[in-house]
């Protein structure tokens, strides 16, 4: 069992294997499962976070109307100007903020690696999707890199917002996106590697300040963050960019940080952008209580 | 390790907002139930930490009683489940409750109704995944990795071999067991930790055994 990137990457290199394969192999092992009831699972999530998308691209509205929308209003966008930021990078974009907004709007979601941060890896999977072409098969082993990568985070360090911050979260989630692409877009198991490491370590120090203790301001815009970042990272990856930091030391990092980090800056709603004069206005017109 | 799965990470599929404050919570009360072994008629649910803080944001209310109900955390009707619970005639009071703990996210269930009662901590340690780490007073040590059954039995002698008799007749292997009692002779509890899920005949036939009190299982 891998515990560490770097024990993760040796395996795929020294078996001459896909680091999703590697991912496969041990979940079998640990399930005492075939792959092809492993496959399966990972269909049915694959399956969520693909209808969690397509109900985010028709348009929803959260209870307490904070968001929903954005999602919609980005692919307009797209259809109707020429983005700066191109079409694959938007439309990865719109797509984690709109998973995010189905999961505002408690609707059915797959956790990546949690609720808050569900939209990083689908929004990156299904905007890639449209350049790469993948095979069904190729979109389930993306998911498989990324839960490796996130496996090796929840062990050593934290993928709570409450216990890391938004760095655990959305920094964990768009990083694990980005390793996932890398492989998807035929890159080696230690250019996954480095562009993990590059998505995290700008994402380092990113605390969890909910507005009103809620999962929408600012965690839907910070998805759209996550998955842009790990394109971007991929793409620096695939170019040959690597990073100075090892992989395993930027999320030991984290974890420091993470420890670091006042409770109120981790998901109990009391500091940051939760704390501003905003921020205390919306918790109060939406609870009648003031901070 | 904590994690052991790749869907502890690529999952698990749940109503959302927070899986931490969501999904977890609806699985510890779905446990606490589970160990109670039937349908609460009260319930006093303290939080702390980040729990205390945002239970209301994040839905950890109405999916801690979810769990109670027995609801699965990709359950819809986890979020009508505060009006459900009045229905039913469940009283339900949560307590902000600013005792320091281990963990942010931590919740302590005191749940009972005309013939007993359960008091269970649980602590959400993101994903979705839990950990019980208290059952009425005893501290637990369980991985969530593994099956486990928690028996409480009176401390008397044999009662410890009634249970790995009837094990080792099933040929089911323990990964991991322990025992503990509030004093000589008194209350008592054994955690076992399974390498496979056990059926409810099993179960049926440990809970006739010697000194035995009430048995739960934990699916891993």
């Amino acid at each position: 069992m891998f515990r560490t990137v770097k024990e993760l990457v040796e395996l795929a290199e020294t078996e001459g294997i896909q680091l999703s394969e590697v991912m496969i192999r041990q979940e079998m092992d640990v399930k005492n499962k075939s792959r092809e009831e492993i496959y399966e699972e990972m269909e049915k999530n694959l399956q969520v976070m693909e209808k969690a998308i397509e109900d985010a691209l028709e348009g929803v509205q959260s209870v307490t109307g904070l968001t929903g929308g954005d999602a919609v209003l980005i692919q307009k966008y797209m259809k109707e100007k020429n983005p700066l930021s191109g079409n694959l990078m938007l439309d990865a974009v719109s797509k984690a903020m709109g998973t995010n907004e189905v999961n505002a709007a408690m609707g059915t979601i797959c956790a990546t690696p949690t609720a808050g941060s569900a939209g990083c890896v689908p929004g990156a999977l299904f905007a890639v999707k449209e350049q790469l072409n993948p095979t069904r098969e190729q979109m389930i082993r993306f998911l498989f890199t990324a839960g490796a990568f996130g496996f090796v985070v929840a062990n050593n360090a934290f993928i709570s917002g409450a216990a890391g911050g938004c760095q655990a979260e959305v920094g964990s989630a768009g990083a694990m996106a980005a390793a996932a692409i890398v492989e998807m877009a035929g890159g080696t198991p230690q250019q996954s590697s480095d562009a993990f490491a590059m998505t995290l370590k700008n994402m380092l120090g990113l605390v969890c300040d909910p507005v009103a203790g809620l999962v929408e301001v600012p965690c839907v815009k910070r998805n759209a963050a996550g998955s842009s970042l790990a394109i971007v990272s991929a793409d620096m990856a695939l170019a040959g960019v690597t990073s100075r930091i090892p992989c395993d030391e930027v999320i030991g990092a984290m974890y420091r940080i993470g420890k670091q980090m006042p409770s109120s800056l981790r998901e109990t709603g009391e500091g940051g952008l939760a704390d501003t004069p905003t921020g205390r206005l919306l918790k109060e017109k939406i609870f009648g209580m003031s901070v | 390790m904590k994690y052991n799965s790749v869907f502890d990470i690529i999952g698990p599929v749940m109503i959302g907002p927070s899986s931490s404050h969501t999904a977890g919570a609806a699985r510890i009360g779905k446990a606490a139930r589970n160990l109670f072994g039937q349908e609460p008629t009260w319930a006093k649910i303290h939080l702390y930490e980040s729990f205390a803080k945002t239970y209301k944001g994040h839905g950890t209310d109405f999916a801690l009683v979810g769990g109670l109900l027995g609801y699965e955390a990709d359950d819809k009707r986890i979020s009508k489940s505060l009006e459900t619970a009045k229905e039913r005639n469940i009283t339900v009071e949560f307590i902000e409750d600013s005792a320091a703990v281990n963990h942010p996210n931590t919740a302590r269930l005191i749940i009972g109704n005309a013939s007993g009662s359960l008091e269970l901590v649980g602590i959400s340690i993101g994903g979705g995944k839990v950990e019980i780490t208290e059952l009425n007073g005893f501290d637990l040590r369980l991985s969530g990795n593994h099956p486990a059954i928690l028996i409480m039995h009176n401390d008397r002698f044999g009662a410890i071999a009634s249970v790995t008799r009837i094990l080792a007749k099933y040929e089911i292997n323990i990964g991991h067991m322990e025992v503990n009692r509030k004093d000589v002779g008194k209350e008592a509890l054994m955690v076992i930790e399974v390498d496979q899920n056990v059926e409810d005949a099993v179960l049926k036939e440990l809970e006739s055994a010697d000194h035995i009190v009430r048995i739960a299982k934990i699916d891993s």
